[in-house]
């Protein structure tokens, strides 16, 4: 039997060891009527050979497009070194870190981790990662909702730039504890949050305010002036942000007077790839004064017996098997592998690295836009600087355009259509530093194609 | 030494760069970063180094015998992973056609199919990225489920006192007041205890069956008809299902919606702590709220469904589809084992926990329910070894690293003193599992003959027993550049 090591021998001894006739008998407390009668649906077994033949052939039909889109999920180079490390089974097989002096490898990497994430978001602090971008931002509005002392409200603003999915799976955790969530709306001409549109929400109390950046269009926010808002009116502040970004955009920590109070995202734009949305892994940060609100696992510098440095799970009365029903959050299991990946790329790329990347990656896109935009029927949608993606406008519907640049092998990016239909024949295209000038003078003109 | 130790401000690693230095000229500098983000400045050399020498550190199942109970640390196949990682599926963008990605929709409707057929469930989402995230997605479609009946004065989870954390956690995280339920001597739930706090007030009941306490629960059916009857629904914690393969379905038990932990059963690895994957499966009565998207087939094409074919989903829970990636291993493992190696697993699982304890208690060691058939894992209470030599359970958890096996799982459940929560999972060997009783045994006879030394364990691991309460209280959670006090190692 395929990874079970018993010989008949050695399953004799052990049977007569205990005192059973077989095997069958080691389920005689099971009550009879329960039993099943096997698992008949499920094929029979394949050995390695076979099963890599089938996964091979399924593989063959599923051939990358060639992608220019983000909307949430970013391609970019990953180094060789990357997954050849964090595959190896000192990591990927290793559990939980609970016993320290046993998992010393996976602990000091994730005090590094920390300590990467925490200064690339200008914060103080960072935990062990959570599961996804989406979740982690559910968890801030938690975070926010507990941590804000000086409001009662059980409310958080939250504008629609940020990423629709997003939205959905922050009200489909939060809106079991009777949270809710006031959706601001945007700048139609400029693809960002006025600032002056908030007059509306002064007089009322709400916990936080959420802000992108980029936001879902790519565009950047007026992050100093909500920040400075937001924190006028008592509320605290998320930033929800592309890691990758951050390497040359402002940062959470900068925000504002005071910087915002947590910073979350997506961290699959460090070194994880696309992989159909999965496993990617949530990041969180925050300040020092917030650290006991913040979910999930925290690792710490302490020391051992005898002074030498080591690193151990810290905190651990805010999570669920210490504090049970009143534990910060349910979350258990993180994304260790993830982070694993996401350290070791962030130190093979160095802060230059992670510079020229965001560089590149928007320059790529601004020569995108200016070949898209010299197509008829295609204009730039909105006024706001940008990053690394932007939405432009056509003169036709972009589902069916995109159809036609899948067939000619590009992901095209994402049609507007069905989230923000007041933004009519709108699409969000995304180019990283992945994409050659040639790729690029390719797409555009596939693109034209596409729209006769 | 830290990689920040490493560091020079000025070393780069030339092979990674994208490309010169560009000066950003039309993104306004009030949107700029003021200060450099502090990563490492090394060379490629010496990053790998660095971290394979920190692997080098760890335990793990490729390394170490791990009999982490509830944990269910069995081999993860290599083949899993090598396919997994074929450069098709990692290439995919989430938003790519349905249509492009045939190969990859077909493998996890499959394994949608292979896991129904397993639990006995009417359908199974994979859309839950853990196995918390699976119990949230299981308690929020009983909110739901409730919620359309327009019956919303249902308040209270119940949950045996034995639970996993995060089965109060979840329970609060939805909304609802938690009641524990205690377990009676024998290591069922306490039925008298359960009438007497069941009644309109319910909205479910969340077990694990096996129990945390490594026995199967007897009474499951008239949990279930109690709780049934009095109008509220059965969550099944998938966390011991490796135990009951192909024996007994959450489905025929009577439970209406469950969890399974692929990073347990279906042998995903565990990663340091994830990523995992908590796929949920529902009976009929939970069918409309299942949570989206989801893998469908319609003739032979195969497509997601969402919210829009699902209107009272309770729906996403993640950005994407869950951790796609993860579900092909458990597609390949499960695949690789067939319907014929599924049920050996419960059969070789339960063999090995029964033996490791019977050799236990010829030994003289203390199991928690001796009148009991183990599981697939069973306790170890060494309260009398406290007593007699003052060495804990967390002493020997420690001296046993010295011995090459990793600890089994110390001071859970919360209602057994000193105790050891042991599961050897089926893909060890009668060998391996002979010496782990040698090394127990071992152990056990120092804490008579020489007690310091087990209570100063580990001994011979890269750094001695950490100081845990330091950590919390002087807490340093990110490389500043300061030694402090701490002397560097």
């Amino acid at each position: 039997m395929p990874f079970i090591p018993h010989t008949e021998h050695d399953t004799q001894q052990m049977l007569d060891a205990i005192g059973a006739k077989n095997i069958e008998q080691l389920f005689d407390e099971i009550p009879e009527a329960l039993r099943s009668r096997g698992l008949d649906n499920i094929p029979p077994g394949l050995n390695e050979l076979e099963v890599t033949r089938l996964i091979k052939q399924r593989a063959a039909r599923d051939q990358p497009l060639i992608c220019f889109a983000g909307a949430g999920a970013y391609e970019h180079h990953i180094p060789a070194a990357v997954w050849e490390l964090t595959t190896r089974g000192e990591f990927y097989t290793a559990y939980t870190p609970y016993q320290a002096e046993a998992s010393q490898g996976t602990l000091q990497l994730l005090y590094e981790y920390q300590t990467m994430m925490s200064s690339l978001m200008g914060m103080d602090l960072s935990n062990a990662s959570l599961y996804d971008g989406a979740s982690a931002l559910a968890e801030a509005v938690l975070m926010a909702i507990r941590a804000n002392r000086k409001s009662k409200s059980r409310r958080v603003l939250i504008p629609t730039t940020v990423h629709p999915d997003y939205r959905r799976v922050v009200k489909n955790i939060v809106n079991n504890q009777g949270i809710e969530l006031v959706e601001l709306d945007y700048c139609t001409e400029c693809g960002q949050v006025m600032v002056d549109s908030l007059a509306q929400y002064e007089q009322s109390d709400y916990a936080a305010l959420v802000i992108p950046q980029p936001n879902f269009f790519g565009n950047l926010e007026q992050v100093d002036q909500l920040t400075d808002w937001a924190h006028d009116h008592k509320m605290l502040v998320i930033g929800v942000v592309n890691p990758m970004a951050m390497a040359v955009i402002a940062p959470p920590g900068e925000w504002g007077e005071q910087g915002a109070d947590i910073a979350c995202g997506e961290g699959q734009p460090l070194g994880i790839p696309l992989s159909w949305g999965g496993p990617f892994y949530g990041f969180i940060a925050c300040k020092q004064k917030q650290v006991r609100q913040m979910p999930g696992r925290i690792i710490g510098r302490t020391v051992d017996r005898d002074g030498n440095r080591g690193f151990v799970l810290t905190l651990q009365a805010r999570e669920q098997h210490i504090r049970r029903s009143k534990a910060t959050s349910n979350i258990c299991t993180n994304q260790g592998l993830m982070v694993t990946a996401s350290t070791i790329y962030m130190s093979l790329m160095g802060a230059e690295g992670v510079e020229r990347t965001a560089m590149h990656s928007h320059t790529n896109t601004k020569a995108l836009l200016e070949q898209l935009t010299a197509i008829e029927g295609v204009k730039r949608r909105f006024s706001a600087a940008y990053f690394h993606e932007v939405v432009i406008q056509l003169n036709q519907p972009a589902a069916p355009v995109l159809e036609k640049l899948a067939k000619a092998g590009y992901l095209g990016g994402f049609s507007l259509a069905t989230d923000y239909a007041e933004l009519g024949d709108a699409l969000v295209v995304c180019v990283t530093e992945t994409k050659s000038d040639e790729e690029i003078n390719q797409f555009a003109h596939a693109f034209a194609q596409a729209l006769r | 030494m830290l990689i920040f130790e490493q560091s020079q401000a000025d070393r780069f690693n030339k092979a990674q760069q994208p490309g010169e230095a560009i000066a950003l000229s039309d993104i306004p500098s009030e949107f700029r970063r003021q200060q450099r983000v502090a990563l490492p400045g090394v060379s490629e050399l010496q990053s790998v180094r660095h971290y394979t020498r920190l692997s080098q550190k760890n335990f793990s199942i490729d390394t170490h015998f791990y009999p982490l109970g509830s944990c269910t640390m069995k081999y993860n196949p290599r083949a899993c992973n090598t396919l997994a990682m074929h450069s098709n599926f990692l290439g995919q963008h989430p938003l790519t056609p349905a249509s492009n990605g045939q190969g990859f929709l077909q493998c996890i409707y499959e394994l949608q199919e292979i896991l129904k057929e397993a639990t006995g469930m009417r359908s199974v989402s994979m859309q839950p990225m853990a196995g918390a995230q699976g119990e949230f997605a299981g308690v929020a479609m009983i909110r739901a489920y409730h919620d359309a009946r327009g019956d919303t004065a249902r308040s209270e989870i119940l949950c045996p006192d034995a639970a996993h954390g995060t089965n109060p956690a979840t329970a609060t995280m939805c909304g609802y007041k938690v009641r524990e339920i205690p377990t009676g001597d024998d290591g069922d739930v306490d039925l008298e205890a359960l009438r007497a706090v069941v009644g309109p007030q319910t909205a479910g009941i969340m077990l694990t069956n096996p129990s945390t306490l490594g026995v199967f629960d007897r009474n499951i059916k008239e949990i279930a008809d109690l709780v049934h009857q009095a109008g509220g629904l059965l969550y099944y914690d998938g966390a011991n299902l490796n135990a009951i393969l192909g024996k007994v379905k959450p489905g025929d038990m009577g439970f209406d919606v469950i969890h399974i932990n692929l990073h347990k059963t279906f042998s995903t690895p565990h990663g340091g702590g994830g990523p995992g994957s908590g796929p949920v499966g529902v009976s009929e009565r939970l069918l409309p709220f299942i949570p989206v998207p989801m893998a469908a087939k319609t003739d032979d094409e195969y497509h997601w469904l969402t919210e829009k074919e699902c209107p009272q989903s309770i729906g996403r829970l993640s950005a994407n589809m869950g951790n796609s990636g993860i579900m092909l291993r458990a597609y390949i493992y499960a695949r690789m084992l067939g319907r014929e190696g599924l049920e050996r697993v419960a059969d070789y699982a339960t063999l090995n926990a029964n033996y490791l304890m019977v050799k236990l208690m010829e030994a003289g060691f203390e199991v928690a329910l001796p009148g009991r058939r183990a599981t697939h894992e069973f306790i170890v209470t060494l309260k009398k070894l406290t007593r007699e030599t003052g060495v804990t359970a967390m002493d020997v958890a420690k001296r046993l690293l010295d011995y090459g096996y990793h600890a089994p799982t110390t001071y859970f459940p919360l209602i057994v003193p000193e105790c050891l929560l042991i599961e050897p999972t089926e893909t060890e060997s009668k060998e391996e599992i002979d010496g782990f009783i040698a090394a127990l045994c071992a152990v056990k006879q120092e804490a008579y003959d020489d007690p310091e030394k087990v209570k100063s364990a580990p001994h011979t691991l890269p750094v001695k027993r950490l100081d845990d309460v330091r950590a919390a209280r002087e807490l340093d959670l990110r490389w500043t550049g300061e030694e402090s006090l701490i002397k560097s190692g």
